[in-house]
């Protein structure tokens, strides 16, 4: 049973006159993984960036269209309230330095100044590293800096981190791109197992990993959405010649 | 004709490596000669009474510097208490909007204001405030040391942050949390340990300093803990018995350099244990 959770309509965004998405339209479904790929420069770290708010960090940055989460066009909630519900995990592992592993899970709590019990605190904690398939590793050094992980179990960490938050949708930019393959297969199949209970959408410029991981995919090129649909369909039967080519490995 | 060719080169390598080895060794030089001299002509005169006595007046025997020392410390609380809030926070703005326009202006004042003679931010600090307030105080003095101190706690504070991945920033915003409580809980804690290197080098750095107390705190023979009146300081106090006439005040200023050079050799170790012991690995 598909049912959306993000809806993005007719979206542009872009640096002062530079246009970096030109007219997106795309659909995320609840409890799927949806995969952006495509070249280098395509826009598609810009695409998910807007879609938690952060695109518009960066003086000059423009944007026009919709961006909907359920119902709500986050372009009018507060970019913080967008963000508790949209979670993100980097391109690189990025731990807060100066914070226990325990700290770094709750740590979207504990810096809004949210208050939560001990108990509630060490129950996020476990779930979230259980979820995040890290608690096994970790449980014994909860106390100990997060930076002393190896990159697979930060970016394993910073994934816990998102959860913590329960959000609505997780955002991925590129998650395994700094990480060696075995950390990049641990990951992959631990997205697979998240996507029982958590939507996510995937950036990624890894072709096969897109074929590995999602069920959905939408090829951009040059900031134009090419073709948007089932993964098996564009993987076996693409419709646009171009997404045929870069499959094929003609560019990219 | 090639094989002396070599020859040469090498030889020439290793004249310049030698050079370049006698040069740095030459650095420890100065250091050890300044620690040598001070503590042989100082030591004799630290004792208990020279550290918690008053100074007697020429003729007496004893007395202390009890009263620069107190002085010296006011001096420091106070140049402190104004320069680091506002350098620290100035090097965070500065960390955080690198390319405008206004912070390449205050870079730059800083910068000029690094390079204002201590003599003239004394005359200042005179202006404004010995003579509007009518006397010689030891918060004059502190405010003329807290604007020789701010360039190094500013500059310091934005090299720190500067280093700090923009990734740590980002994902602090990604969870929602408020840029303010960014900064104050995630860039300024993972910046903690240059903020207070820099600050202990800035006071190191003010500590010594003689020339802009002589018209703001002034001096003053007698115990002082008000900030509105004048108070004497370590180099001050050197100052006077170094220049008197009298061998038993030259030996009570050997005796207060050392107590100075120990303070800021102390401050200076300390800001290296807090860098290596606080390091934050990104």
């Amino acid at each position: 049973m598909e049912s959306a959770v993000l809806t993005v309509e007719h979206f542009s965004a872009g640096f002062g006159d530079a246009e970096v998405l030109k007219d997106i339209n795309l659909t995320v479904q609840r409890n799927r993984v949806t995969a952006l790929m495509g070249p280098s420069g395509c826009g598609k770290t810009t695409l998910i960036r807007c879609i938690n708010r952060m695109h518009e960090l960066i003086p000059g940055a423009t944007t026009s269209g919709r961006i909907l989460l359920h119902d709500s066009d986050i372009y009018t909630l507060n970019p913080i309230i967008v963000r508790r519900k949209i979670g993100m995990v980097f391109q690189r592992p990025n731990p807060f330095p100066t914070m226990s592993i325990y700290d770094n899970v709750i740590a979207g709590y504990l810096l809004n100044g949210i208050k939560i019990k001990k108990s509630d605190k060490d129950r996020i904690v476990e779930e979230s590293l259980k979820k995040a398939a890290l608690w096994e590793e970790v449980r014994d050094r909860l106390h100990k800096k997060g930076t002393f992980l190896s990159g697979g179990q930060q970016q394993r960490l910073c994934i816990a981190r998102a959860l913590a938050m329960n959000p609505d949708i997780m955002l991925m930019d590129e998650p395994t791109s700094a990480l060696d393959p075995k950390a990049t297969a641990y990951i992959e199949q631990l997205i697979c197992e998240l996507k029982k209970n958590v939507t996510i959408l995937l950036v990624t410029h890894n072709i096969a990993q897109a074929a590995r991981v999602s069920d959905y995919t939408a090829f951009l090129y040059l900031g134009e959405l090419i073709e948007f649909g089932t993964t098996e369909k564009m993987f076996t039967v693409p419709e646009d010649k171009r997404t045929e080519e870069y499959l094929s490995g003609k560019f990219g | 004709m090639i094989d002396s060719h070599v020859v040469l080169r090498i030889a020439k390598d290793k004249a310049f490596k030698l050079l370049i080895i006698i040069c740095s060794g030459l650095m420890i030089v100065p250091l050890l000669l300044i620690l040598y001299y001070i503590i042989r002509n100082g030591i004799a005169v630290i004792h208990w009474d020279f550290l918690f006595s008053l100074p007697r007046p020429i003729g007496e025997d004893g007395g202390g510097i009890a009263n620069a020392l107190v002085g010296t410390a006011m001096l420091i609380i106070s140049a402190s208490a104004i320069a680091l809030p506002f350098g620290v926070f100035a090097g965070v703005y500065l960390a955080e909007n690198r390319g405008s326009r206004i912070s390449d202006a205050v870079r730059l004042c800083v910068e000029i204001l690094q390079g204002v003679p201590s003599i003239v931010i004394g005359i200042i600090a005179y202006e404004w405030l010995v003579v509007s307030m009518g006397s010689f105080s030891a918060l004059s003095g502190g405010v003329a040391l807290a604007i020789m101190m701010l360039p190094v706690v500013v500059r310091s504070t934005e090299e720190t942050l500067k280093m700090i991945p923009d990734t740590i920033r980002e994902a602090s915003l990604a969870l929602g949390v408020s840029y303010t409580r960014t900064v104050l809980k995630v860039i300024m804690p993972a910046g903690l340990s240059g903020i207070l290197t820099g600050s202990l080098i800035g006071i190191a750095r003010i500590a010594g300093e003689t020339a802009p107390l002589l018209f703001t705190a002034f001096g003053s023979p007698f115990m002082n803990t008000n900030i509105f009146k004048p108070v004497d300081s370590l180099p001050h106090i050197i100052f006077n018995y170094a220049t008197s006439p009298y061998p038993t005040w030259h030996a009570k200023a050997w005796g207060a350099a050392l107590v100075l050079v120990i303070m800021v050799l102390g401050f200076n170790i300390s800001a290296k244990i807090v860098t290596r012991r606080w390091k934050v690995q990104f």
